[in-house]
């Protein structure tokens, strides 16, 4: 098939804008008599508030106005959650432990960042000033950080209703994992630690809030990838009337997951704007977004895989600590359970799975989705333990690979976690990326650098995603408190122009670009024609947002059924304006053509200009060319793929750098394979962080130790290598376009990937596990453990030699 | 009333005198005075360098320079990179090249990346990543950045050839 737009990489069209710092984000926008909102947080992660006193503050230069938790305690209403575990579904062992979560401290503060007063000044640098003159007299209490040890009896309790600090226990069950363990030949049992990351969207968050006194609206523009969640949500919490409440997503400068969510300052600037009646910025500073914007990641695993020494593999057993943070932040609870239990099958037939999920609550920021939420970490996981399982056999890994992949399927194949892939081809990436790398001739390379202190590795990771967020009863069996669908309108205008609303809302990942390729294959219109709007509740219909890589696959569905629904409309108008049944008009290159008589045709523009002077419309059919739709889609639909890290370790100073990087990703047809690749390379600059170098540390008494960028080590263009990408096609059969979504493929697979190189480099010295982020340090220690250990049992042999041939004397 | 201090810098080629503060910021003097939002705040540490812009023809991260301190000075912030309506080279490579997502390091990268090829108008790979180390990216992992670098600098050799 010949197509105009799809499939083709086009440049975006969002570029120009950005490229000349014409973008609006919202630091940008600036309303006439703006107020500028400074918080202040607690220095302490676990504190009583016995008194907060405001009066140097507020005669501070500038101050507006300052208000305490305790000020606005009955406006602000408590932060939702929006994913609720019950004990009515199977996975659920009882209803989770929801504690409240005030917007503004007023009784405790329980992680460093809580909030606790909002100062108002006219000037940004007068609010901080004022800021730090508000003293708050603080009763400290126990810190518990730690995830597992949250648990323990003797552990400092964060909330009356969850007692052992636990909100919920969670498992899932395919299969007989004990039994299998039995009967298996060898069972290979790791602990795993799956660091707490920090997001970093290059752009911190930032609210700006407007009241119309006239008109009772109340207008938010925040940094959010969800602004009519945000709406609803806002709404639901301050009792403010929805249809008053207007969002705006502006630019967006990035945002991984960590603006997926209703934050409390987006609550805190839009009551205060209302209460002052003027409109209040808050911009958040680095620091603060390291302690009031949430984190990724931040398991503790004890695993298990056991199989037989032919390489087959029986069953893959975990015991997770899911560190949840203070609060539950909107989406947490789904993300450790739903979105990491239940992909623990991996692609892999192995019919025995066995998970019990904890989630804790500690004294720490907040911890929700991130760049692939879940699945990174349950593939980190069971990629990991199939390379232990394979050394454990002295196996090579691709071949273990090979021979447990569950075998092609087009149309729908359940694993044992219970769920039901779309389509899969698990061979044909691994092959296609064998051919991108020469794993021969590395292995040879690989031996002979050993002498020269360089030691080489290749790690190979597998791995299986769900996406296209989603199929809404399902989700909601599962515990998602809202729908889950999308929608899209298409404005045709009277000139033959077309405007695109879609409820999804991009940052960065070019959806003004995508969606209008697939507006212009379906009408035959040039892309110029066609703008796509997003991002502002008073403009497009209600939508869901852009996360869990669905913007494509159900926002670009819902997109097709409303272009289907204009063609057919326009197909009608044309086959009674050329009195021919509508059955044999046929709509091609831009132009409807009676069938077999291509002579006889309307061109696009012309049936448009039919359709609004109405003059000769079919009996019954009412004027103007616009269309609607909300699709909510059957099934997630399941990308896969296989890449390919290769290392190298510096055997005297433990300095790992990544050499070389191979992609193969299968996210079923691609609409801008441009877009694609960039998000590929983005994703695996963020997982290959996470192996390397990233890691949020908090101390004893839960400060944030990595609490600035100085500390926390977002990669540099220094520390990764261009990457090599390539693509296998399993077209998805559960939406139209075929597409499976691809905004977090590479992070997912790159940390396990970059793991399994770095034990494949230390292997020969008898290192079989390090935990995340390899800093230079944790090397050195283990290759220095580990030579140290040898010379320990050499000289414990000769030792046990030379006595036994003095014994033999 | 804060002590407030005149100062006269150009910027992208226009004079501009204000009264600021002593302890205003560049990065601020050009995005709330001069209302030149293009620069971007990304960070607190002079970590990120979203806030890049050249003064005096170098290039220097705004948010750790005082606006006192420019008094007298030239500023180029992204808004004055094209020229006569046509993109600068790395304007374009970026575009073409698809070096940026979200948009928010960009301005930072590309002036970042014109001090880079002033400096030296045929860079290694390796030299490129070398330059760009102080600025950095959450969304394209580098790589298209690269190449958008790459394109920049074939075209600007290309262009003084013809010259
Ligand atoms: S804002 Fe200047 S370096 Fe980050
Ligand atoms: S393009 Fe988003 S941070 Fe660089």
């Amino acid at each position: 098939m010949t197509t105009a737009f799809i499939g083709k990489s086009v440049r975006r069209t969002e570029d120009p804008r950005l490229i000349t710092g014409k973008g609006t984000y919202v630091d940008d926008v600036k309303l006439l008599g703006m107020l500028h909102m400074a918080l202040v947080r607690s220095p302490h992660a676990h504190a009583r508030i016995k008194k907060i006193n405001v009066s140097r503050a507020s005669k501070a230069p500038g101050v507006v106005a300052i208000f305490t938790g305790a000020d606005l305690q009955g406006q602000l209403g408590s932060l939702p959650v929006g994913w609720v575990l019950k004990q009515a579904d199977t996975h659920t062992k009882y209803d989770m432990k929801a504690p409240p979560h005030p917007p503004l401290a007023f009784e405790k503060v329980r992680y460093v960042g809580d909030a606790v007063a909002a100062v108002v000044a006219n000037d940004p640098y007068l609010a901080a000033d004022a800021a730090a003159l508000v003293d708050v007299d603080y009763e400290l209490l126990g810190v518990v950080t730690d995830g597992e040890k949250a648990t323990k009896r003797d552990a400092p309790q964060l909330h009356t209703e969850a007692p052992d600090n636990t909100c919920f226990e969670w498992d899932v069950h395919g299969g007989d994992y004990e039994g299998a363990a039995k009967k298996a030949q060898v069972v290979v049992k790791q602990k795993f630690i799956n660091q707490r990351l920090i997001p970093n969207a290059m752009e911190t968050r930032g609210v700006v809030a407007d009241y119309n006194t006239g008109t009772n609206q109340i207008t938010i523009w925040t940094s959010t990838q969800i602004p009519h969640l945000v709406r609803l949500l806002f709404a639901a919490v301050t009792g403010h009337p929805e249809q008053s409440v207007r969002v705006i997503a502006p630019e967006v400068g990035g945002a991984f997951g960590s603006k997926l969510y209703l934050y409390a300052e987006e609550i805190i600037t839009g009551m205060i704007a209302k209460n002052l009646a003027r409109p209040v910025k808050w911009v958040e500073g680095r620091q603060e977004n390291y302690l009031a914007t949430t984190h990724g990641r931040d398991h503790i695993t004890y695993g298990e895989i056991c199989g037989d020494k032919d390489g087959t593999i029986t069953g893959l057993k975990v015991t997770t600590y899911a560190n949840l943070g203070a609060y539950l932040s909107t989406f947490a609870p789904g993300i450790p359970t739903v979105l990491f239990g239940l992909m623990l099958s991996g692609v892999y037939k192995y019919p025995n799975v066995s998970c019990k999920v904890y989630g804790t609550f500690t004294n720490t920021t907040p911890v929700d989705a991130y760049r692939g939420a879940g699945r990174p970490e349950a593939t980190y996981l069971v990629e990991r333990m199939v390379d232990a399982f394979a050394r454990e056999l002295a196996r090579d890994p691709v071949a273990v690979r090979r021979k447990n992949f569950l075998p092609p399927f087009k149309n729908g194949r359940a694993v044992a976690t219970g769920v039901l892939y779309d389509s899969g081809n698990y061979r044909a990436p691994v092959d296609k990326a064998l051919e991108m790398f020469d794993y021969k001739a590395f292995r040879k390379e690989q031996r002979e650098a050993r002498g020269s202190g360089k030691l080489l590795g290749v790690g190979f990771s597998t791995y299986i995603e769900i996406c296209g967020m989603a199929p809404s009863a399902v989700a909601a069996s599962l515990g998602a408190g809202a729908g889950l669908w999308e929608s899209s309108t298409v404005r045709v205008h009277p000139t033959g122009k077309v405007t695109v609303f879609t409820g999804t809302s991009p940052h960065g990942q070019g959806h003004e670009t995508t969606l209008a390729q697939v507006a212009g294959e379906h009408l035959g219109i040039p892309m110029e024609s066609i703008e796509v709007m997003h991002g502002d509740t008073d403009r497009q219909q209600f939508g869901t947002g852009t996360f869990g890589s669905r913007s494509i696959t159900v926002g670009g569905t819902a997109l097709v059924m409303s272009l289907k629904k204009v063609k057919d409309k326009m197909r009608k108008i044309a086959a009674h304006q050329m009195g021919v049944p509508a059955k044999n008009v046929i709509f091609e290159d831009g132009k409807f053509y009676v069938e077999d008589i291509r002579e006889k045709s309307m061109d696009f523009g012309t049936v448009v200009g039919e359709a609004y002077n109405a003059k000769n419309l079919p009996p019954g059919m009412e004027p103007g060319l616009e269309a609607t739709s909300f699709f909510d889609p059957k099934n997630f639909t399941w990308p896969f793929g296989c890449h390919i890290a290769i290392v190298e370790i510096d055997e005297d100073t433990g300095q790992t750098r990544l050499k070389r990087y191979v992609a193969v990703d299968d996210i079923g047809n691609v609409i801008n394979p441009m877009i694609v690749d960039g998000m590929v390379h983005g994703g695996i600059a963020q997982g290959v962080g996470q192996a390397l170098q990233e890691g949020a540390v908090y101390g004893e008494n839960g400060q944030l130790v990595t609490g600035s960028m100085l500390d926390y080590a977002v990669p540099t263009a220094e520390d990764v290598p261009s990457y090599e990408t390539a693509r296998t096609v399993t077209p998805s059969p559960v939406n139209p376009l075929g597409v499976k979504g691809a905004g977090e493929a590479g992070t997912i697979a790159a940390s396990p990937a970059v793991m399994n190189a770095a034990i494949d480099a230390l292997a020969h010295l008898g290192i079989r596990h390090l935990d995340m982020p390899l800093r230079s340090e944790t090397v050195w220690r283990a290759i220095n453990g580990a030579k140290a250990a040898k010379k320990a049992a050499r000289s414990a042999t000769a030792t046990a030699a030379r006595s036994g041939r003095k014994a033999r004397r | 009333m804060p002590i407030q201090t005149q100062i006269t810098v150009t910027v992208n080629g226009t004079r501009h005198t204000n009264p600021v503060e002593p302890r205003l910021l560049l990065a601020h003097y050009l995005r709330e005075v001069l209302n030149l939002t293009g620069t971007h705040i990304g960070c607190d540490t002079s970590s990120c360098g979203a806030c890049t812009v050249l003064l005096n023809g170098k290039a220097v991260k705004s948010c750790t320079v005082l606006a006192v301190q420019a008094d007298g000075g030239n500023v180029t912030t992204v808004e004055g990179l094209a020229k006569d309506g046509k993109y600068h080279a790395v304007q374009q490579g970026f575009w073409d090249k698809h070096g940026l997502q979200c948009g928010f390091c960009t301005p930072g990268m590309m002036i970042t990346a014109v001090q880079i090829l002033e400096r030296n108008p045929n860079p290694t790979e390796a030299e490129i990543r070398r330059g760009l180390r102080g600025n950095l990216c959450r969304c394209t992992g580098y790589h298209n950045i690269v190449e958008a670098v790459k394109a920049a600098a074939a075209a600007s050799r290309a262009g003084g050839r013809k010259r």
